[in-house]
């Protein structure tokens, strides 16, 4: 490649385009504020925000994160100010910053997903993620992820009402993803993102108790990452509607293997609590493997391993 | 400056009591260290992943060093006890808020430090000697008689131990050696293990002293994003909207009224 050629990084799903398909997985990044001491967040493809529901949650007892082996579990409980706090706060916040904006959405109803979704609609977000998938809320949450014909009845619901694209978050806590990508792309959703953590659990045999006060969390970090790989490249070959692919990324060799795989974009996720700069790294790293091989756009090499 | 990813340099390291390591680093987050702060340490084995929030026990602001002590207590800390001099670490600091030393102006204050939790009451006793504190008496309890640190704390106040085996000082903790020696004081800054800091709670309040407490908890991201390490609070907190606050950011020093502990 020429030297000076210019790259094309910009991807586009349901109509939004994002410069680089490089994201952060909600949770882990706040609304960006944390980790704007470390990082450009103008630079980024999208932040994808903390779970925010209609009103605070106090989230789970401690501890609530154990490391593993080449990973690490949570049970945060989705802890959150209340959808007013952060459309006062948050949002407001993320103004300021040339990137876009992605709000993801817990709740125990359909009605306090409707709520959120509804309250959002003449905000500045490009688009919605609805998190049907979290392993540590115990009522609701992941009944709608883990059943095609909830999933497909609460997507619907959202649907209805959501003025932004909406993305479905699965979980890979499921026996077919495809099933449950397919549920969703019937229902009318315009992407999806996966995988959310997958349930484990930690014992401390030398306190005799459970890592996690409540006792299984969510598993996430680079030890997930061939889970997530396989679960995008099915779901890629079994729905049209594009993914945003997350699940133990490290580098920008771990995104391209996504991009690969089926996914439009990715996400980083709890290796922004290793190296705070991942997301930054990732995509000059995308970049420098685009001039290694000659690829002068990214889209060229979207699920292309078939 | 703000909070930084570095890498530093091992200036030395020793073994100062069972289990207990003292390592000198390089980095140029010693100028702004406080203490009561902390810094996380990455592990270069790549199984284990997580940062290891660990206190700054010491800081040398003209030749950029900073001395942490440690329990070797799995394996990231056991990754760090080999660390031989020269070697070159990833930290990510300062974190934390540190404690409030402008409390202690001209007052008699308690510095309580249990276990693993002495080593920030080094620094901290060491800068009350300019914050215009009246007194500084330091309660440090130990689990026998390797008095790690001792000596240094000695030059900086008057130093009271307590051993849970007896085998110095007053037999206890901390509590057992302020009895014992009729310590009073105006103002409490503590580090240590949950009961003693439930124990030191009860006392500040019982008697209305003052008190300021460093508490502990399981973190991941150490810079206040994933709300792993809350602790429960009196009041609503503004951040959180709930009555739970981030010990990695809001913290790790709360005021022990503010605290549900």
């Amino acid at each position: 490649m020429a030297e000076g050629t210019k790259l094309n990084t910009q991807v586009t799903i349901a109509g939004v385009t994002f410069k680089n398909p490089v994201m952060t997985a909600s949770g882990t990044f706040g609304s960006g504020m944390e980790y704007g001491e470390f990082v450009d967040l103008n630079k980024l493809g999208a932040i994808v925000t903390k779970g925010v529901a209609n009103v605070p949650w106090p989230g789970n007892p401690t501890p609530r994160v154990a490391e593993t082996y080449g990973g690490m579990l949570n049970a945060i409980g989705l802890q959150n100010p209340g959808i007013e706090v952060f459309i006062k706060r948050d949002l407001e916040f993320l103004k300021q910053f040339d990137t876009r904006v992605i709000v993801n959405i817990c709740g125990k109803s359909v009605e306090d997903y409707v709520e959120v979704v509804e309250r959002l609609s003449g905000e500045a977000v490009d688009m919605l993620e609805i998190n049907v998938s979290c392993p540590n809320v115990k009522e609701g949450a992941i009944a709608f992820g883990q059943k095609a014909d909830a999933l497909y009845n609460i997507t619907k619901e959202i649907k209805k009402k959501a003025k932004q694209p909406v993305i479905m978050k699965l979980s890979p806590n499921v026996t077919d993803i495809t099933e449950m990508a397919k549920a969703a792309e019937a229902a009318g959703a315009d992407a999806l993102s996966m995988i959310n953590t997958i349930t484990g659990m930690k014992i401390d045999i030398h306190k005799r108790t459970f890592a996690l006060a409540n006792k299984t969390g969510g598993m996430s970090g680079p030890a997930i990452k061939p889970v997530a790989v396989r679960m995008v490249y099915q779901a890629a070959n079994a729905v049209k509607i594009p993914i945003i692919g997350m699940g133990g990324i490290t580098n920008g060799e771990d995104a391209i293997e996504f991009l690969l795989a089926g996914a439009t974009a990715v996400s980083i996720g709890a290796m922004n609590f290793i190296n705070p700069y991942t997301t930054e790294e990732t995509i000059q790293e995308i970049e420098a493997y685009m001039r290694q091989y000659n690829i002068e756009d990214i889209n060229d090499i979207i699920g292309t391993i078939k | 400056m703000g909070k930084r990813k570095e890498r530093a340099v091992v200036l030395k390291q020793a073994r100062i009591a069972p289990d207990i390591y003292d390592m000198w680093i390089d980095t140029a987050l010693a100028v702004e260290a406080k203490p009561g702060q902390f810094i996380n340490i990455y592990p270069k084995d790549k199984s284990t992943l997580l940062p290891r929030p660990i206190s700054i026990c010491e800081v040398d602001r003209e030749k950029n060093r900073l001395r942490i002590v440690y329990r070797r207590a799995g394996k990231g800390t056991g990754e760090f006890s080999d660390y031989k001099e020269g070697e070159s670490i990833d930290i990510l600091g300062t974190l934390g808020n540190g404690f409030p030393l402008e409390k202690a102006k001209g007052k008699k204050c308690f510095l309580m430090g249990g276990g693993i939790g002495i080593p920030p009451i080094l620094q901290l006793a060491k800068e009350l000697q300019t914050a215009g504190s009246e007194e500084v008496n330091i309660v440090a309890g130990y689990r026998n008689s390797d008095l790690f640190l001792s000596e240094d704390l000695k030059q900086y106040g008057r130093l009271f131990v307590a051993t849970e085996d007896g085998s110095a000082g007053s037999k206890g903790n901390v509590m057992n050696a302020i009895e014992e020696n009729g310590l009073k004081g105006e103002v409490i800054f503590a580090c240590g293990p949950m009961p003693m800091l439930r124990a030191i709670k009860k006392f500040a309040e019982e008697n209305e002293i003052e008190a300021y407490i460093s508490l502990e908890e399981r973190m991941a991201c150490g810079v206040g994003a994933c709300l792993g390490c809350v602790c429960k609070t009196v009041h609503k907190d503004e951040h959180s909207q709930v009555n739970n606050a981030r010990i990695c950011t809001d913290g790790p020093v709360f005021d022990a009224k503010e605290v549900e502990i």
